[in-house]
């Protein structure tokens, strides 16, 4: 599904990451862990094309992303929710337009997909919030608006930048059995997190491969966690 | 895809598709004011050639085959030449409609000049002698040298000799107009590139998240193109009312009176200037598309 074979990026002629050959496979869990600045947040750009790698090739459901076009790339994109460490919301548009974001730009925005969202926003309880503005919304449910718009395209693969890295432990709690059921729903998942705490819970309840980032590499964690 | 259904294709969108874009900013009231702007200095521009363009055909047809005969003799002699300039014109190849002018049309020629109350007959004016040229066309050398023979006093007048200046400053008239014209969608498609990055400029955050959500630059492009191209198409309109109605409003003493008092529209000529909005609206069209594939290209 997402492949990266011998990768490796540099920024401001340092390298940040490394030589990493890694699969992931569908229906996948994964966590990325590591040191702040360690290159959770690149690493994950490199898994949906919003950067390309500086050596070796990252494929993206069969296709190396270096031969694709940005249109190339805008398409695979719809098969990755990503879930954004800022959210990245248009302030302008409702939470419901917000969401609906990845249906309006792929011309999928129809009656049936708007039920779908409906029932989507009730799933991640914020039904009611749908008309308002994401400078409305609290820390819990901006990262739940980004997690709706993440799945609304039902994507092949999830991808969540901290996603609990601004909520209280109970909402951190509801946003991971969120992810974990849309994972026994048969989605890959991948979140980057320096929480250790939420990634115990996880083990507790899924397969999951942990990956840390440490100089620059990538490494499967050990035990310890 | 003919202009026109490229225009109506980039209004359509849909309303949901156009939101992702924020609305506002000084972009939307820099391109209604230029749009507006040079829709009211196009209607004008149309006028100036159209106007130059009747008055070129109008000289054309008019002056392209005539010809003036002027007897200049004392008063006793007069009706003697007259006769005599009447029949070698009759016998002339090439020339037709031949007819001396009557007292009473002399006197209007003069009228602007001396008033109307001119005494033609103590007066010593010349006998004008109008007629015109077939499609064959006369010998003009040779029809001179048998009037200064067999009528001593007339002087031919070929209207081409100074009908060709008058053409080509007619014709030059009618080209400046039309190079208005194209300066000023110039300008618009300027001003209306530079409103459109100012935009795009403004709105490099939400191209970001249009992009992270699988928008492709085309589906981008699109929303600032109908955008702009619906507010030069109002723009326009607006601009383009005004002149119809600023031209309507001018005096107009018909074609007569020249390029600067007839410079107006004439029956079908009134529906030209409803393209111009449609072509400022192109114009806007072809400037936002050109300007957004430049700039998404650039961003990464």
């Amino acid at each position: 599904m997402i492949s990266f074979e011998q990768v490796a990026y540099s920024y401001g002629g340092g390298e940040l990451l490394s030589d990493i050959t890694l699969d992931l496979a569908p229906g996948s869990f994964h966590f990325l862990t590591g040191p702040s600045g360690a290159g959770k947040t690149t690493f994950l750009k490199l898994c949906y094309a919003a950067l390309t790698p500086t050596a070796g090739q990252v494929t993206l459901f069969g296709q190396p992303v270096g031969d694709m076009d940005r249109d190339g790339v805008a398409h695979l994109r719809r098969r990755i929710g990503v879930v954004h460490q800022d959210c990245q919301f248009l302030d302008h548009l409702s939470v419901a337009e917000n969401v609906a974001l990845p249906l309006i730009v792929s011309g999928q925005d129809t009656p049936a997909a708007r039920q779908d969202l409906e029932e989507l926003l009730s799933w991640v309880g914020l039904a009611r919030r749908a008309r308002a503005l994401p400078p409305e919304l609290s820390g819990g449910e901006r990262q739940r608006a980004a997690l709706a718009r993440a799945l609304i395209v039902q994507p092949d693969a999830i991808l969540a930048d901290e996603p609990t890295g601004n909520v209280d432990w109970e909402m951190s709690q509801r946003l991971m059995t969120l992810l974990l059921e849309l994972n026994r729903m048969g989605r890959a998942v991948m979140i980057a997190t320096h929480d250790l705490s939420l990634i115990r819970a996880a083990k507790s309840q899924v397969q999951t491969r942990v990956l840390r980032i440490a100089r620059r590499r990538v490494q499967l964690a050990g035990a310890d966690l | 895809m003919t202009a026109l259904a490229r225009i109506l294709d980039a209004l359509k969108g849909d309303a949901a598709a156009d939101r992702v874009v924020p609305p506002a900013g000084f972009t939307v009231r820099l391109t209604l004011f230029s749009a507006a702007a040079m829709a009211f200095l196009a209607v004008f521009a149309l006028a100036l050639s159209l106007a130059a363009g009747r008055l070129a055909d109008r000289w054309g047809e008019e002056l392209a085959r005539g010809a003036t005969l002027r007897i200049s003799a004392p008063a006793a002699e007069m009706d003697r030449q007259v006769a005599a300039a009447l029949r070698v014109l009759e016998q002339t190849p090439g020339v037709a409609d031949v007819r001396a002018l009557t007292e009473d049309e002399q006197r209007a020629l003069l009228e602007p000049w001396f008033g109307p109350d001119l005494p033609l007959d103590q007066l010593p004016i010349p006998q004008l002698i109008a007629f015109s040229e077939t499609s064959d066309g006369y010998d003009a050398a040779g029809l001179r040298l048998r009037l200064q023979a067999e009528v001593p006093g007339a002087v031919l007048d070929d209207h081409r000799r100074w009908r060709r200046p008058l053409m080509a400053a007619a014709s030059g008239l009618r080209l400046l107009g039309w190079t208005a014209l194209a300066l000023i969608f110039g300008a618009l498609a300027a001003m209306v590139t530079l409103a459109a990055n100012a935009a795009l400029a403004a709105n490099a955050q939400v191209i970001t998240v249009l992009r992270l959500v699988g928008a492709t630059d085309d589906y981008i492009a699109g929303a600032f193109v109908r955008r702009f191209t619906l507010r030069a198409l109002v723009g326009a309109a607006a601009g383009t009312a005004l002149g119809l109605g600023a031209v309507a409003l001018m005096p107009d003493t018909g074609d007569a009176g020249g390029v600067l008092t007839g410079l107006g529209f004439r029956g079908g000529h009134w529906l030209w200037p409803l393209l111009v909005p449609p072509l400022a609206a192109l114009v806007a069209l072809l400037a936002t598309r050109m300007a957004s594939k430049r700039v998404l290209g650039g961003l990464t």
